[in-house]
């Protein structure tokens, strides 16, 4: 088909296994570039924490990478083993994550905001042989939940981060990574890989059950090099910051590989973030296109124009945003402030990369998500009672006339499709029907063919570009003594888009006042980490429910002053401000 | 406003956001997020409660000047209200 046609150009442009033996994302990333003309140029710029910047060229990276293949080796990890990763940005996710390809392994980055109880559920769902982290982190997040986790035969501790007090003397069950890094053959050969094999597991969450991850193959290295050229017109020429997390997949797709596998400079900045350090690593690094977040624009909005005025960001070419809805007049205050233009990307963890943009050219009218790229396919479906797609027998129905709204499907079999929840494969089948994915965010589709979003078909919480599961969040809470039920949902933040509130309906005997919700805030904040837990809770004498029993969220948002939801049945023209709908989009983050 | 006022109103806004933290058990010279876990969002709610209890506005480029114990009791004690310290 001839949409397929950008797929094969980019495996064109992509080197394969020396040999004929198969199509490896770290062999793309960096070896190929290593064995080339590229080979001393810079694949990573690190800014670490105390202001040093230190740079690894694609040799070095090389080098770096099969060390850690090595080592995974010698641990008797191989090909197939789940390697998670609970690290923020820095050289050691990109050299733990390409390494852990480079074995056959497959890659599982966790977030590391996350509290000690979604990083367990994670590892244990990934049934994660190894996990690479840093002494704190595993003294505060994985030490505390490491007896429930038997499969996890390896904890490789990557030093050098505040407050890493243990150095030189390694928490017991743990293995130093640098010594083993240092005590390992440089060399390596990446084993023969079929496009198919399982390469990285990436977790997101849903309304209802346990978090959901999301298993992609080696063959989405295709679709990350093709859509960074189309969406973000990205070249070896480039220096390229993506503000991501590792733990989320825009931290890994566009993060750590896409950047490598175009032979640009890929930036990565230690340590926490604020406006200020956005800033001058933009003018320090000379960044020339810069992937970010709402939020992140929010943030630096909120810091005034005269903070980038202050800086040189002549060679800033581009800003990309990506996982949440990027409203038309946040974006034209990035494009005056920053002086570059802005486009909006949409995806999800589900489709691994970018599938709908705004274009380069500044084409699309402000506010909207853009058009689905070349080699995408996508529709509106026509909705059904349940305010998501009406599949009926298989089939679905797209929506005839332009500006109604229905559920956003892609074609199904892209390169970097997920191929598969893991331990679920009832879930994973549901998201398909008559030949289309369904990614649960209604848009609706204009005349001209341009999309709009309009918002998630369920009660996900949008939070700073991250989906945060609602159950996970009540499960929690629910554990504590005094909590009879709990419902959690997401209200507006000036900030963070939206925000995780929570109703709780106290046990008989227990005092609703501030001192419990002191208490239930800590316990949710202990386990589940500040990204995840509820930042308010309030007291309810009952939960809203339906007949048969359902927490109706959307209630409580409206008790919270959240806008009206979007209608449940298809055909009622958009009619939420764009600004104030329901934060959108998958953590494309 | 004295540094025992600012230490207090430091542990009663951290208490309604993070009331997990005990902020005795901080290290005062230490940057507070490299001690206990506040996200971006924690600090900007963290920041204008500051501005809405005591009117004192901390810009951006002031935040690593708070971002310790120590740091935020010597901004808050120069800046916000003029009443001596009662000791």
């Amino acid at each position: 088909m001839a949409h397929d046609r950008i797929w094969d150009e980019a495996r064109r442009e992509l080197a394969g296994l020396p040999g004929g033996r198969g199509l490896n994302i770290a062999h793309e990333a960096v070896d190929r570039h290593a064995a080339g003309p590229r080979r001393d140029l810079v694949a990573l710029r690190c800014h670490r924490r105390d202001g040093r910047v230190e740079t690894l060229t694609y040799s070095e990276l090389a080098e770096a990478t099969d060390r850690f293949a090595n080592v995974l080796a010698g641990l008797g990890v191989g090909p197939g083993d789940r390697v998670a990763t609970l690290l923020g940005p820095g050289a050691e996710q990109h050299v733990a994550l390409l390494g852990t390809l480079k074995a056959r392994a497959v890659a599982c980055p966790l977030f590391a905001s996350f509290g000690p109880e979604p990083v367990r559920a994670r590892a244990a769902r990934a049934a994660a042989r190894v996990l690479v982290t840093t002494p704190a982190l595993h003294r505060r997040k994985v030490a505390p939940v490491r007896h429930r986790l038997p499969g996890l035969a390896h904890v490789l501790l990557a030093g050098g981060e505040p407050g890493a007090t243990g150095a030189g003397r390694p928490d017991a069950g743990t293995l130093d990574l640098a010594s083993l890094l240092a005590a390992t053959p440089a060399a390596w050969t990446v084993p023969a890989t079929d496009p198919d094999d399982e390469a990285l597991v990436h977790f997101t969450s849903g309304t209802t059950g346990t978090p959901k991850g999301a298993v992609h193959v080696h063959e989405a290295v295709v679709a990350h090099h093709a859509t960074a050229a189309r969406a973000l017109g990205l070249g070896p020429d480039d220096v390229f910051w993506c503000t991501a997390d590792p733990g989320w997949v825009t931290g890994t797709s566009y993060g750590v590989v896409a950047p490598l596998t175009h032979g640009a400079t890929n930036v990565v900045v230690e340590g926490p973030a604020d406006p200020a350090r956005w800033c001058r690593t933009l003018a320090s690094a000379g960044v020339t296109v810069w992937y970010t977040s709402p939020t992140a624009l929010r943030l630096l909005a909120r810091a005034g124009d005269d903070l980038p005025r202050g800086h040189d960001l002549a060679r800033l070419r581009l800003v990309a945003s990506v996982g949440e809805p990027l409203d038309a007049d946040l974006a034209a205050w990035a494009r005056r402030a920053l002086g570059a233009p802005v486009v909006d990307t949409w995806w999800q963890t589900e489709t691994g990369g970018i599938m709908v943009a705004t274009p380069l050219d500044g084409t699309a009218p402000a506010g909207s998500l853009g058009r689905p790229l070349p080699g995408v396919e996508a529709a509106v479906l026509a909705l059904g009672d349940g305010g998501r797609a009406d599949v009926r027998d298989g089939r679905v129905r797209p929506v005839e006339s332009p500006g109604a709204e229905g559920e956003l499907a892609l074609r199904a079999g892209w390169p970097s499709m997920f191929r598969a929840y893991l331990g679920d494969e009832a879930r994973y089948a549901a998201c398909f029907a008559g030949g289309w994915y369904l990614t649960g965010d209604l848009v609706r589709r204009d005349a001209a063919g341009w999309l709009w979003f309009v918002g998630r078909a369920d009660d996900v919480i949008n939070t700073a570009g991250h989906l945060v599961g609602p159950v996970e969040v009540e499960g929690v809470l629910h554990r504590h003594p005094a909590v009879a039920e709990a419902a959690a949902f997401g209200v507006p933040d000036p900030v963070a888009g939206e925000a995780v509130a929570a109703a709780v309906v106290p046990v008989p005997g227990a005092e609703p006042g501030d001192a419990l919700r002191a208490e239930l805030l800590a316990h949710a904040r202990r386990h589940l980490g500040p990204g995840v837990a509820p930042r308010s809770v309030d007291f309810v004498t009952e939960l809203p429910r339906t007949e048969s029993g359902k927490i109706v969220r959307r209630a409580l948002r409206r008790a919270a002053g959240a806008p009206s939801p979007p209608p449940t049945t298809g055909g009622a023209a958009m009619t939420a401000d764009r600004r104030d709908r329901p934060a959108a989009g998958g953590d494309a983050r | 406003m004295s540094p025992t006022e600012a230490r207090a109103l430091l542990a009663r806004l951290l208490a309604a956001i993070a009331p997990e933290v005990d902020l005795d058990a901080l290290d005062p010279a230490v940057p507070i997020t490299d001690q206990v876990e506040l996200d971006s969002i924690d600090v900007v709610r963290l920041v204008e409660a500051v501005h809405a209890e005591t009117g004192l506005d901390i810009p951006e480029r002031d935040y690593p000047a708070v971002a310790t114990v120590e740091g935020f009791v010597a901004y808050v004690t120069a800046r916000a209200g003029q009443a001596p310290d009662p000791s």
